[in-house]
């Protein structure tokens, strides 16, 4: 070896800080490390505790100042009839949205992993990834248009002369309203609309891992296509639900938006956490009503991580 | 199995199910040529380009616009940096607490933004940090790190760990390994991490809303329109050209991993 | 003779995994010398200990007199083919086999020229424009091999190399890389849990087991005498007598072994119980039970073949019959 060649020395503060970590693996990972962990442990996880913490404080009623004194006061407000009522409506919402994802996603995913091939597989991919990933606000405001007094649904309703069905539908208590946009079936449209993709791509991948023979041989065993699909189908596909029903679940309980463009005057979660913060400056209930999603989803993830549903996300 | 073919509900199923995904979305194309400007009737009373002069001559929408781009392509930057260090390290060993890094990263997009927006805010108030550019980077970068995090993961789980060894071997130090062999290997998938981030980022309107003060993102300005209806052709041209702006990069991230990634689980 | 690589006491613990566990090795330069061995058994970390992948807990490692200790890869003057060959997707194969030119600074046309060089020694001239992913599994390997050559290395490390290939293109490419190291003086370290492999092509060979080394010698010493029960098992499943039926025939209490083609039926003898008998081309395999010990036979052609069942005595050569130096 007589090459003197002076891009590549063989020693050097590069080189020595090579060998360093080449002798020190461990130094290596911890270098690695260091700047995400930082950055999401500072600015991440320390945001989120001094929100924590600031929900454990109380605010005076006359002076609206904060008042720093450990108390759980401000969590005792949570259960006031028409906090509890905003909670409820949440995870009411928050739940159906769930079910009707599960089931409008499941053919499409059913029909993508088993029957699709080759250039009908890459649509079905590039048919869900472009949903999900286009804007979250112009999907809404896609949904403003449709749900508009002089907008495409009522036109249809109209031109089919339908519109009785409509209005009877509307005069139903609860999920009825004036209309459509600012009734909580509206609300709920829009909510499965944004986040169904959310739900299709998890079940997808699950079912991807169910063998076609599987279901064949459920069907050699004398198995209906309703048994099988009951019996071997569905619990197959069931952690792939739960790890989508985890976002869909967790995206509608925390969501302010959509609500307040399209749906009633009836609060969500969202919009209360969104308000105390905001107008009326109560941090301390803001953050404890920003504990309730967080709670709600710790739970969720603790009986989905039993159930298996993390190894098909 | 070409043999057996789908029942003709699934594929109505199915087909309507993707209906349902796009048809919305490209209602928004129509209404972006129509000439009400008054209301959302349909059908469309007549068709026009004259509101894409109108928004192009629109002030505050190349502002807001110019915002949101530079916004994005610094959050990338530093998600790029942070998400394949993070990926790097994971990849590279099992260590102690390798779970919870993969937990930390997945964190705040996991959790409703929502509560990162507003613990965010908080935490500017309490450490007296005036919003700026930087406030809404801050928050931006923080989430988008876990999609170039994922992308780049799977990258590094495929490239076998014996091609870092056969450079070192070959007498590379670290440091040349990872420009010669480790950089050529991820770059397509960083390239589509970036990407998705990017889109992301740009997309952004929750946690952007806690973190922008009085400054406009685009997202923000289509908020304030969506609200409060002043400008319903502007809004209608601006919802297009976001949507095709957004699709370019995540087409982009698609065939830049296709055939290389396992498709979303084709767990094989 | 000068020592190519050599172990004082090396070990190297994961946690309670005692991957190798105190091992002792001298090879010589120009050596062909292979580590036999079961999986798990130590033999691929000790060559990722030289190569330099991987750090002794305890122990001394000297590679042509120098002290490895503290020494990256990239500072030693080893070559490695990998087991999965690890050839660089992105790059083409000219381009994989001078990429330690390369980081050397060798110039472009030098580097290139050395590697063609190098890829008609492997019998692959005019390879170079192609991708790895275009390869058999067979000119993969010789391209690991030349990418290795091309760095002259003074060891030649090579883990597993012929694992991946097919019966007929191992033969092959044992006999080249048995003449190749002959040709180029290099000293080759070779890995392999493939006793047959170890035998026909190593000057010397280490079996390991358990992380440490039961026994090192030419192949014919590891073959007919082996020290330990596990090599006499491991190395062409020998018949391995336990120590009182030794005793029984010899006098001494210690383990035997004797060679399944040693051993005859006649008349008198062991008496035995046949167990089973198969036809395997060039002889006839036997096995049968006696009190003591389960004894296999090949039985030549045109012998007579037992029924399974059958009440038979089994014999052999006093001298076939080799007694272990260790207890076991």
């Amino acid at each position: 070896m007589t090459d003197t060649v002076p891009d590549t020395p063989r020693s050097g503060p590069l080189v020595r800080l090579s060998d360093l970590l080449w002798r020190n693996p461990r130094l290596t990972v911890f270098l690695l490390l260091a700047p995400p962990a930082l950055w999401l442990g500072i600015v991440y996880l320390g945001a989120l505790f001094a929100l924590l913490a600031q929900s454990f404080f109380s605010i005076d009623e006359f002076s609206g100042l904060i008042v720093y004194e450990l108390t759980l006061k401000t969590y005792g407000e949570l259960f006031t009839p028409a906090n509890l009522d905003i909670i409820i409506r949440t995870v009411v919402m928050a739940a159906s949205v769930t079910v009707a994802a599960a089931i409008i996603s499941f053919p499409i995913a059913y029909y993508a992993a088993r029957y699709a091939r080759g250039r009908w597989k890459a649509v079905f991919y590039i048919g869900v990834m472009l949903p999900l990933w286009s804007s979250y606000l112009v999907k809404v405001y896609s949904w403003k248009l449709i749900l508009a007094k002089e907008g495409i649904l009522n036109w249809l309703f109209e031109t089919l002369h339908l519109s009785w069905l409509l209005n009877a539908y509307l005069s139903l208590p609860v999920v009825g309203g004036n209309s459509l946009s600012v009734s909580w079936t509206g609300t709920f449209l829009v909510f499965l609309y944004v986040w169904l993709p959310f739900m299709v791509l998890p079940v997808q991948a699950s079912l991807e891992r169910v063998p076609p023979t599987m279901l064949e041989a459920s069907g050699d065993l004398g198995a209906t296509p309703g048994q099988t699909f009951r019996h071997v189908l569905l619990p197959l596909a069931l952690p792939g639900v739960i790890a989508g029903s985890i976002f869909t679940f967790s995206l509608t309980l925390g969501d302010y938006i959509i609500p307040q463009i399209v749906g009633s005057s009836r609060r969500f979660i969202g919009q209360a956490v969104y308000s105390y913060q905001g107008t009326a400056g109560n941090i301390p209930l803001a953050a404890a009503f920003a504990v309730v999603p967080i709670v709600i989803m710790g739970i969720y993830l603790w009986v989905a991580k039993k159930k298996g549903a993390f190894d098909a996300l | 199995m070409s043999t057996d073919r789908a029942p003709l509900w699934l594929k109505l199923a199915a087909a309507g199910g993707l209906a349902f995904m796009h048809l919305p979305i490209l209602l928004i194309f129509v209404y972006a040529f129509t000439t009400e400007d008054k209301s959302y009737q349909w059908p469309p009373p007549g068709l026009t380009l004259k509101w894409f002069a109108v928004t192009w001559n629109r002030p505050d929408v190349w502002e807001a616009l110019g915002l949101s781009l530079r916004v994005a392509a610094i959050s990338t930057a530093i998600a790029l940096v942070l998400g394949t260090l993070c990926a790097a390290a994971v990849s590279r060993a099992r260590f102690f607490g390798r779970e919870a890094v993969s937990l930390l990263v997945i964190l705040p997009i996991a959790l409703p933004g929502i509560i990162t927006g507003i613990s965010l805010r908080s935490a500017f108030n309490i450490m007296d940090i005036p919003f700026s550019f930087w406030t809404i980077v801050l928050g931006h970068a923080t989430f988008c790190v876990v999609v170039v995090y994922n992308n780049a993961v799977a990258r590094f789980r495929r490239t076998s760990g014996s091609l870092i060894e056969a450079s070192m071997d070959l007498g590379a130090n670290s440091f040349q390994t990872f420009q010669h062999v480790i950089l050529p290997n991820i770059a397509t998938a960083l390239l589509a991490g970036g990407m998705l981030a990017f889109a992301l980022s740009f997309d952004e309107v929750i946690v952007t809303t806690f973190t922008a003060g009085q400054q406009q993102t685009l997202p923000i300005w289509m908020l304030e329109e969506l609200v409060r209806p002043r400008q319903r052709p502007v809004t209608n041209v601006v919802a297009m050209v976001v949507v095709l702006v957004t699709f370019l990069p995540i087409l982009g991230a698609y065939y830049l991993t296709r055939g290389t990634e396992t498709v979303a689980g084709q767990g094989k | 003779m000068t020592t190519a690589v050599r172990f004082s006491r090396v070990s190297r613990h994961y946690g309670p995994v005692k991957a190798v566990n105190d091992v002792d090795i001298d090879i010589a330069e120009g050596e062909f010398f292979a580590m036999l061995g079961p999986s798990g058994s130590g033999k691929t970390t000790c060559l990722r200990l030289i190569a330099g992948f991987d750090q002794p807990t305890s122990g001394e490692i000297e590679i042509f007199g120098d002290s490895a200790h503290g020494v990256p890869p990239y500072k030693r003057h080893v070559n490695t083919v990998f087991q999965d060959y690890a050839l660089f997707p992105h790059l083409n194969v000219v381009d994989n086999v001078a990429y330690g030119l390369m980081i050397a600074g060798q110039p472009k046309t030098e580097r290139r020229r050395a590697a063609e060089e190098a890829l008609e020694m492997v019998a692959l001239p005019g390879y170079g424009g192609r991708r790895p992913s275009e390869l058999s599994g067979g000119q993969r390997q010789r391209v690991a091999l030349a990418r290795a050559l091309v760095n002259q290395p003074k060891v030649l490390l090579l883990d597993e190399p012929l694992g991946a290939l097919d019966l007929k293109l191992r033969e092959q490419m044992q006999e080249e890389l048995k003449a190749l190291q002959r040709k180029l003086g290099i000293t080759f370290v070779f890995v392999t849990h493939d006793q047959g492999e170890a035998l026909s092509m190593a000057d010397r060979v280490a079996v390991f087991n358990e992380g440490r080394i039961v026994q090192v010698g030419k192949p014919h010493d590891i073959y007919y005498r082996p020290d330990v029960p596990f090599v006499a098992d491991f190395v062409g499943s020998s018949n391995v007598l336990p120590p009182h039926l030794t005793e029984e025939l010899t006098g001494t209490w210690t383990h035997a072994t004797v060679r399944p083609e040693a051993v005859r039926l006649s008349d008198t003898g062991l008496p035995a119980t046949v167990r089973s008998s198969s036809f395997i081309g060039t002889a006839t395999r036997v096995t049968m039970d006696t009190e003591h010990a389960t004894i296999v036979a090949l039985l030549p052609k045109g012998a007579a073949v037992p029924h399974s069942g059958d009440k038979v005595h089994v014999t052999w050569d006093p001298a076939d019959l080799h007694l272990m130096e260790q207890g076991g």
